[in-house]
């Protein structure tokens, strides 16, 4: 018995391969098993190669998979490029109307688009790739007969046509593997869950986590990979004193949440890097006038337009530093599906409570990744905001030498929001003393930003893992596995990367080395702890793709050694 | 300086235009707050960076909130505060640089949404606060110190510029006619939809067209300002159009859309009454995800 299957549909963009990896996911999920999808598509409507990954598993799940068991192939193309990924033992499902393959000992040729044709039902060409592969996967077809019945069961007239097409288009896909006489050994049995499960997708769950924090401003402009989260907010968030909207640029989108803020709302928008870019002079003024808002930046390849589908941990420099000038942003970057939806809700909490911005570092691959995710406990949510200050300042909101109370327009407290160097009023001045009084006062506001917490394990070890982001599942595989070899080597992460918990922080400094996984050229997050005084290396990788765990565990254990 | 704080450290030139743009917003501020019974901190007066920016530090009296943002992008600012508070008046201040310079991409969009906001654009034809640049509106061939023979590009002409990015209130003024220009202002803060009051607004000190504008019979000059005859019909946009195609700068209301203006907020809360769509809580949208 298997207690893994890692699938990927490989073809051109509008062949449905992302969605027939989401289809063999939920209705695996629908089965009981823990899943987790990866997909990765060129920057065009049509065509292009793409593909899509579904792993499914009867344990929980960390990361997209390092192998296939089963790639599904639609061109020659596919097969060329994504065979390297194919594990030793693995099989291949492919439309053989498009190409053959000599060697069909590991093979299966399915001419899934005439099939689809004939049987009458022409959607229904991935349904049948799709019956071939749980055959020969061993996955329960009468599962995947329930999860088609509930699928497409949509209260409609023709629901039932539909049903029956694509459960007759399943069957014919079985008996192909059947045929073909080709499987891999079965996978385990489904766990028993005793708490709910929701499937989700990393943007729902940033969106989510938004919405429970109280945002109700929300002005993005479309950008891969973060338009998702724009059109999520823009169908769910509705209410009667809800807005969301979109701009005409991310330079109107942040300085419209800038004005939102300012105007006491909770506000939010959210792009990608070369957006960030864009927003850089806005963050300042956020920062320099004191307005709470929140930026998401879902990572892709940079610069410029870079790799705008492709996932990389790249812009975590720029978004402490987004601007010029002496600023120091509040990060906030999760590392998993359960994170995604805390971390929206700490970002918030965050920006309310030292009024300021505060940037959301999201990524491709996190964002775009459906799995399966305990039910969150929504009681355990502390939505924060700022306090208000009511007239008591008087018109004096920038007093005092730290967080103080915030005006809200159309209340009492009159002044001038300033990004402008400015006195306790917001009026305008260039005073030398001034400027350092209140440069202080910017910086020590970070100090309320105190109750970011961490994980820490084997911490007597003097070499210590420290991933960050959505490299945390591979990085938490590697090191499970090289931990069971006995290898000694403490495992440190947050989400909290600036400011940093400072107690992990003073944990960090006391080991010989730190060494951090990154989806950068540079090792950003390791020059910034070497900044810190800790002695970190970066161990990189920049294809575009995240890690895979038996090549972070190789090198963790190579640098292990060196030491 | 200020007489409200004697240590804010900027000065407008004596002569400058602003410093009548500025009564006229402290009147029509104060007779819109008697007449409606509204606070003052109802207002918000956003302000772009140029000389005209600082007007919001300037304000005497009662004093409305304010945010003296970034250059070119008062727009985006009020766009995020009107649309997040509909409830607050939202006075946009800026000039011909950052407005139409840098700022200009964002007329079109608060046009088309149809923004509830007035901006009173200061428009001195020069960079005032740099030191004497080139600015859209400066007149061709005048030298400054980024046009050293003399400005070789188009002027803009802004009131063209407005009509066809779809303002659906336009009014022209001069900052020395401060009554009839603070009268204009709170017609525009009355009217439910994006309203532009465009002020000629001369630099004493880098452009001082304060003589080409009124114009100087002893030295043959012209006036280039002229107050728009009783007979435009400011509804009519092709009328609009001609009125501002001359070379001379028309005062008063150059154009009102005839039809209603029904203001983005205004569109937004109809569009979603009539969709019936209402919020579903996140313990809703979760359950919907659930796996059964």
């Amino acid at each position: 018995m298997s207690k893994n299957l890692v699938v990927r549909f490989a073809g051109e963009g509008g062949q449905g391969v992302v969605g027939g990896a989401e289809l063999m996911a939920q209705a695996a999920a629908q089965g009981g098993y823990h899943v987790l999808t990866f997909s990765t598509f060129p920057s065009q409507i049509k065509g292009g190669p793409a593909w899509g990954q579904a792993r499914i598993s009867s344990d929980p799940i960390l990361t997209p998979g390092d192998y296939l068991d089963v790639l599904v192939c639609q061109n020659q193309y596919a097969y060329d490029t994504n065979l390297a990924d194919l594990r030793e033992g693995g099989l291949v499902v492919y439309n053989s109307e498009e190409f053959e393959i000599p060697d069909n000992s590991r093979a299966i040729g399915i001419a899934a688009d005439r099939m689809a044709r004939e049987a009458g039902n022409p959607l229904a060409s991935t349904i049948i790739m799709i019956g071939a592969v749980a055959a020969a996967a061993g996955v329960s077809i009468d599962a995947l007969e329930a999860f088609i019945e509930k699928r497409w069961t949509r209260g409609r007239a023709s629901d039932a046509a539909i049903i029956q097409g694509n459960i007759t288009a399943l069957r014919m896909g079985v008996e192909e593997a059947r045929k073909a006489g080709l499987a891999l050994e079965e996978l385990e049995s489904p766990p028993i869950h005793d708490i709910p499960r929701i499937l989700i997708r990393g943007f729902e769950a940033s969106a989510l986590g938004a919405m429970a924090a109280g945002v109700d401003s929300f002005i993005g402009y479309p950008i891969s990979p973060a338009t998702t989260m724009l059109v999520y907010m823009e169908q769910n968030l509705v209410g009667q004193d809800k807005f969301v909207g979109q701009a005409s640029s991310e330079i109107e989108a942040i300085a419209s949440i800038v004005g939102a803020g300012f105007a006491g709302r909770k506000a939010m928008t959210s792009t990608a890097g070369p957006g960030l870019s864009l927003m850089g002079e806005g963050l300042g003024l956020a920062w320099m006038a004191e307005i709470p808002l929140v930026v998401v930046d879902v990572q892709r390849g940079g610069p410029a337009t870079g790799l705008p589908t492709k996932t990389e941990q790249s812009d975590f420099i720029m978004a402490m530093n987004p601007g010029h000038g002496d600023m120091s942003v509040p990060v906030i970057a999760p590392g998993n599906m359960e994170e995604a939806f805390w971390a929206s809700i700490a970002a918030v909490n965050w920006s309310e409570r030292y009024q300021g911005p505060v940037i959301l570092l999201s990524e491709a691959s996190l964002a775009e990744r459906a799995q399966d995710i305990p039910m969150p406990d929504l009681s355990k949510i502390k939505s924060e905001s700022r306090t208000v200050s009511g007239g008591a300042m008087q018109n004096r909101r920038y007093a005092g030498d730290g967080v103080s109370p915030f005006p809200v327009p159309g209340g009492a407290g009159a002044y001038v929001a300033n990004g402008s160097e400015h006195d306790e009023q917001g009026d305008t001045t260039h005073l030398p003393d001034v400027h350092v009084t209140m440069t202080n006062r910017r910086f020590r506001k970070l100090d309320v930003l105190d109750d970011g917490t961490y994980e820490a394990e084997n911490t007597s070890a003097d070499i210590a893992v420290l991933p960050w982001g959505g490299s945390k599942g591979s990085a938490r595989a590697a090191w499970d596995a090289l931990h069971a070899d006995g290898v000694n080597v403490g495992w440190y992460y947050t989400m909290y990367l600036n400011p940093l918990p400072a107690a992990l922080l003073a944990e960090l400094k006391s080991k010989k080395l730190v060494l951090v996984p990154e989806l950068n050229y540079m090792g950003q997050l390791a020059g910034h702890l070497r900044s810190l005084g800790v002695n970190a290396e970066a161990i990189t990788q920049y294809t575009g793709l995240p890690f895979k765990v038996s090549d972070l565990q190789a090198e963790i254990s190579r640098r292990v050694q060196g030491q | 300086m200020s007489k409200r704080n004697p240590l804010y450290d900027f000065k407008w030139c004596p002569g400058c235009g602003d410093f009548g743009v500025k009564v006229a917003i402290e009147q029509a501020l104060a007779r819109r707050t008697a007449e409606r019974s509204e606070s003052i901190e109802k207002t918000v007066i956003v302000a772009g960076i140029g000389c005209s920016g600082n007007l919001v530090h300037l304000q005497e009296g009662p004093q409305p909130f304010g945010i003296h943002g970034i250059h070119g992008r008062t727009l985006p600012v009020a766009y995020g505060i009107k649309t997040g508070r509909p409830d607050l008046n939202v006075l946009v201040v800026s000039g011909d640089g950052d407005f139409l310079s840098i700022g200009a991409e964002h007329i079109g969009p608060q046009a088309r949404r149809n923004l509830d906001v007035t901006v009173v654009v200061m428009d001195n034809g020069i960079y005032g606060l740099t030191k004497g640049q080139a600015s859209p509106t400066t007149n061709v061939d005048v030298v400054t110190s980024t046009t050293r023979y003399g400005k070789l590009d188009e002027k803009m002409n802004p009131y063209l510029f407005y009509l066809g990015s779809g303002v659906g209130y336009v009014s022209s003024q001069l900052s020395t006619r401060v009554k009839d220009l603070s009268t204009a202002i709170g017609d525009a803060m009355d009217y439910p939809g994006f309203a532009v009051v465009h002020v000629q607004s001369p630099c004493t000190t880098y452009n001082d067209t304060y003589a080409l504008l009124k114009g100087d019979e002893k030295q043959g000059i012209e006036p280039l300002a002229y107050p728009i005859p009783d007979s435009h019909d400011s509804g009519d946009l092709l009328a609009a159009i001609n009125l501002v195609r001359g070379e001379r700068i028309p005062i008063g209301q150059i154009y009102r859309r005839d039809s209603e203006s029904v203001p983005s907020h205004e569109r937004l809360a109809k569009a979603k009454e009539q969709s019936g769509v209402t919020q579903v809580s996140v313990k809703e949208l979760m359950d919907g995800m659930l796996i059964s």
